[in-house]
């Protein structure tokens, strides 16, 4: 069974937020609530500055926190392509996971229970590719099976340096970006 | 110099995490709480100190029920999906502190119902003459009552140890990532509990007793929150940085005045004074013990959501 991630390259990602408007529109997220979002970092001092544009979301860890620390089981592995979701008649809206998250990808929908992104796995199970992956301008962003070495992201993150975010909380995240 | 901005701006969580707010302090304290005067009437019971027909430990386990139940309350209203509360007992997660909190819950209740009912109130007697029956029963029975005592102690134990455990589980902010939360939040309990059983005994030896009991509590909390800070300090800057948070940064008064300062050394100078007889024993100083456990729960509660492994606000 695939085990799904997503690999972004930096160098060509211009924080247009077309991936943040496409995941509101596929998604119905609601107003004044992102599943993913732009985070711009600046580096250095003046004038050596770096800049590194990037699409953030829920980085499906392999170690995920929120999964473990869920008291009624709503947070769970999905068994198709690994994928981190929240059963949402199970959640009872305890905030556990939202402090659990490292990379604070979750948030309390207005209707009270847990959400966040899901890698668009009704899509995914469509053979697409998740929404913001899809349209994409600059085709930044791209989605497959890690744990396939044939598999796009494989080669990309064989071929290029790459980073993940926060790898030191032990989440074993698996959305890299490469530099 | 790093700089990071971001588009999001999700309720709760930006700038700053803040998923709890009074209603999981106030549930831990009253939990913490809860659990110290099981252990100690449990202890009451176990010892044979019923046998003190004005014994505080048969005043209680009723006590424990109504703070109990209102720290509950306050757990229940903190829930954003409150109608699906119910399936915290459709399930056991092995690895979900809260679902071991969830069960220990059930476990609990029973053990302060049987405390209780080893002293039928006098009215409830009279309309129920079986309960007044059932009581008898039981504390003829001197193996039962050991047995119940034991239960509330090893309940109530594992209630107090949950409260810490519960945060220290979330690994994503660095100033819960300590096992001495949980140590530290039971003997914070007992302490909160023996001050507040000092308040109400009628029985003056008790009073002395819990006086002195206290006094080490409060030693052993110094002690579990230095550790602590040790504990954060020798680690990643991430946890040096939660540390500063308590220790120079936005919470440091809360920190150093209301938990060490009032909620600590303060009673404790007082409470030192009062079992050595040179002060009266003063409702004051039990008073500060208990602010100063909920000062704890606040304190630890918000600056933990404030902490976290990529940045600190405001340090």
């Amino acid at each position: 069974m695939a085990r799904f991630g997503m690999v972004i390259d930096t160098k060509r990602c211009v924080g247009c937020m077309d991936c943040v408007v496409a995941c509101k529109t596929e998604n119905q997220v609601p107003a004044g609530f992102n599943r993913d979002w732009i985070t711009t970092e600046v580096r250095g001092k003046f004038p050596t500055l770096s800049m590194e544009i990037r699409t953030e979301r829920c980085n499906h860890c392999d170690n995920p926190p929120c999964v473990t620390c869920c008291p009624t089981g709503a947070s769970h592995v999905e068994e198709f392509g690994k994928i981190v979701l929240v059963t949402h008649d199970l959640c009872i809206g305890c905030k556990a996971c939202l402090a659990s998250c490292p990379y604070d990808a979750r948030f309390i929908h207005p209707e009270g229970y847990a959400d966040k992104c899901t890698f668009c796995i009704h899509r995914v199970k469509e053979g697409k590719d998740p929404a913001c992956v899809a349209v994409c301008p600059t085709r930044c962003m791209h989605f497959g099976d890690l744990d396939d070495p044939q598999s796009e992201v494989s080669r990309l993150l064989a071929a290029r340096a790459n980073h993940a975010l926060i790898p030191e909380a032990g989440t074993k995240p698996r959305i890299f970006y490469l530099t | 110099m790093i700089e990071l901005t971001t588009t999001r701006a999700n309720h709760l969580v930006d700038p700053v995490l803040t998923v709890w707010a009074w209603q999981i302090p106030v549930y831990l304290f009253l939990g913490g709480l809860v659990a110290g005067m099981m252990i100690i009437s449990g202890y009451f019971l176990f010892s044979g100190r019923y046998k003190n027909t004005r014994s505080a430990c048969f005043v209680l386990p009723g006590l424990s029920l109504v703070l109990l139940s209102l720290g509950m309350l306050a757990l229940f209203l903190d829930l954003e999906h409150k109608l699906y509360v119910w399936r915290l007992y459709t399930t056991f997660e092995p690895l979900s502190p809260m679902s071991w909190g969830a069960w220990i819950l059930v476990l609990v209740y029973p053990a302060l119902i049987a405390n209780l009912l080893l002293r039928v109130p006098g009215p409830l007697r009279a309309r129920v003459p079986a309960l007044g029956e059932l009581s008898d029963r039981m504390v003829a029975r001197p193996e039962l009552l050991r047995w119940i005592g034991a239960m509330n102690m090893i309940w109530g134990g594992l209630l107090g140890v949950y409260t810490g455990v519960l945060l220290s589980a979330l690994g994503a902010r660095p100033l819960w990532n300590s096992a001495l939360l949980g140590p530290l939040f039971l003997v914070s309990g007992l302490s909160a509990a023996a001050a507040f059983v000092h308040l109400i005994a009628p029985d003056v030896r008790e009073r002395e007793l819990l006086a002195k009991a206290d006094n080490g509590f409060l030693i052993a909390e110094l002690v579990f929150i230095a550790l602590f800070l040790i504990g954060l300090l020798s680690s990643t800057e991430a946890h040096i940085q939660a540390a500063g948070l308590l220790l120079g940064g936005p919470f440091s008064a809360l920190f150093w005045v209301g938990v060490i300062g009032i909620g600590i050394v303060v009673p404790l100078g007082v409470q030192l004074l009062a079992v050595q007889h040179r002060v009266a024993h003063t409702p004051i100083a039990p008073l500060l013990v208990i602010a100063g456990g909920l000062a704890l729960r606040f304190l630890i509660v918000q600056a933990g959501q404030v902490s976290h492994w990529a940045r600190v606000p405001g340090l």
